[in-house]
């Protein structure tokens, strides 16, 4: 069904053959480059525990941080999120961020304490 | 794309100050603002297994001791599986974005070509998270506990749940303590009948995973299992149905007519978007 009370309309939705050329290599090297970090996150994952025993407290921190790099690719790059004016960008991503990190430090603060407490008085 | 603060915008995509302050339309910002607030929810799930991690004192299950088998081969894949679907999700996401920057020379075949691809991709994740499901509810072979608390592993070669005893293969292990999945390097395997003598004095038989209960942890464990990768799978499957409609829509030519193809880039923006929690989903939940 057809509504006429909907302004129709797109802004940027048009490039030209050139810029499409950059804009595919841009893609593919990202492509690259996300598969090159899932493939290590899988060997340290399954292999690195065998090889170092003691350093998986580091491993853990290596995968937090490559699932950021991950992540920062596929919201700049394939959502086109970097290619947004700066205060949509801001409105998106801060909001969030500042909620999330809040949440994550309490909900990990009071689970080291609840589990103190089990381990204390159970 | 790039939304240049100095570039003159027909009048029909100002607002009522005469501007377009975000130099986006007004289909895209509203799917932003649902995916934050889809965000926040798998966030809250996430944060929410991260609490029951953390507080809880049982031994946690390690996700490739879990998740280490492959469809139609035997032996020890260490997450193997978990990593093909990842990379299947990412090839898709690759895939959508390629159909998006088709849309945009107005190349309605490469499109096509791109969107069919990203659907079939979507496909196969979702079937290869039915396939999981399914090894991860039958289980490996479950253990019995005994009145004295010991726990031991049940094998038989026919991998067999229901009788587990009629095979001349049943034999008990010795579970260790801790992290308990994989038998401990050259733990002793007991014979047939002191296995089964063992196996009649049992007080329970748990294999497989269900709500109450499962054979690799905390009750807690399957559940955030099944509701975590279970509502993401339904956010695939979602994106897969819209996929597919969009796609007829591009084969009928409705957004050729239009004159953009802006919609790709929203059902485009929903799919990357699951790639993204598959992405922390993978981390969180089957890494760390």
């Amino acid at each position: 069904m057809e509504r006429d009370d909907i302004i129709e309309y797109s802004l940027d939705s048009h490039h030209s053959e050139e810029v499409g050329r950059k804009m595919r290599r841009t893609i593919w090297m990202v492509t690259a480059l996300l598969a090159v970090i899932t493939t290590v996150e899988v060997a340290l994952g399954a292999y690195w525990k065998e090889w170092m025993p003691h350093s998986w407290n580091m491993v853990k921190w290596t995968f937090v941080v490559l699932t950021l790099v991950k992540a920062t690719y596929i919201v700049m790059t394939f959502m086109h999120l970097g290619d947004e004016r700066r205060n949509i960008r801001a409105i998106i991503l801060l909001p969030y961020g500042l909620f999330i990190l809040y949440l994550l430090f309490v909900a990990i603060w009071e689970a080291n304490y609840l589990r103190w407490l089990w381990e204390m008085f159970l | 794309m790039a939304g240049d603060a100095s570039k003159v915008l027909s009048n029909d995509v100002l607002w009522g100050g005469g501007r377009s302050p975000f130099s986006i339309s007004y289909g895209k910002m509203m799917m932003w603002f649902f995916l934050v607030s889809d965000a926040l929810t798998f966030s809250g799930l996430l944060v929410a297994y991260g609490f029951t991690r953390h507080s809880t004192t049982e031994a946690w299950p390690i996700g490739e001791e879990v998740f280490r088998a492959l469809p139609f081969l035997n032996g020890n894949f260490p997450l193997i599986y978990v990593a093909l679907m990842t990379a299947i999700l990412i090839f898709s996401s690759v895939t959508m974005v390629l159909a998006v920057e088709a849309g945009h020379r107005m190349d309605k075949k490469g499109v096509i070509k791109w969107l069919f691809l990203t659907v079939i991709g979507g496909a196969f994740f979702v079937g290869s998270q039915a396939w999981e499901w399914s090894h991860f509810i039958h289980g490996g072979g479950g253990y019995i506990t005994t009145t004295t608390g010991a726990k031991y592993w049940v094998h038989n070669d026919a991998h067999d749940t229901h009788d587990p005893t009629a095979h001349d293969s049943f034999h008990l292990v010795p579970a260790a303590a801790g992290h308990y999945l994989i038998a401990e390097e050259g733990a002793h395997h007991l014979d047939k009948a002191a296995s089964m003598k063992i196996w009649d004095d049992r007080v329970a038989y748990i294999d497989g995973a269900n709500m109450d209960r499962n054979e690799y942890g905390p009750t807690q464990y399957a559940n955030f299992f099944f509701f975590i990768t279970g509502f993401h799978g339904f956010h695939v499957f979602s994106g897969v149905i819209i996929n597919l409609i969009v796609l007829i829509m591009v084969i009928k030519g409705v957004f050729h007519r239009r004159g953009h193809y802006e919609m790709v880039e929203k059902a485009g923006l929903y799919w990357h978007f699951v790639d993204l929690v598959w992405v922390f989903v993978f981390t969180f939940f089957y890494l760390l």
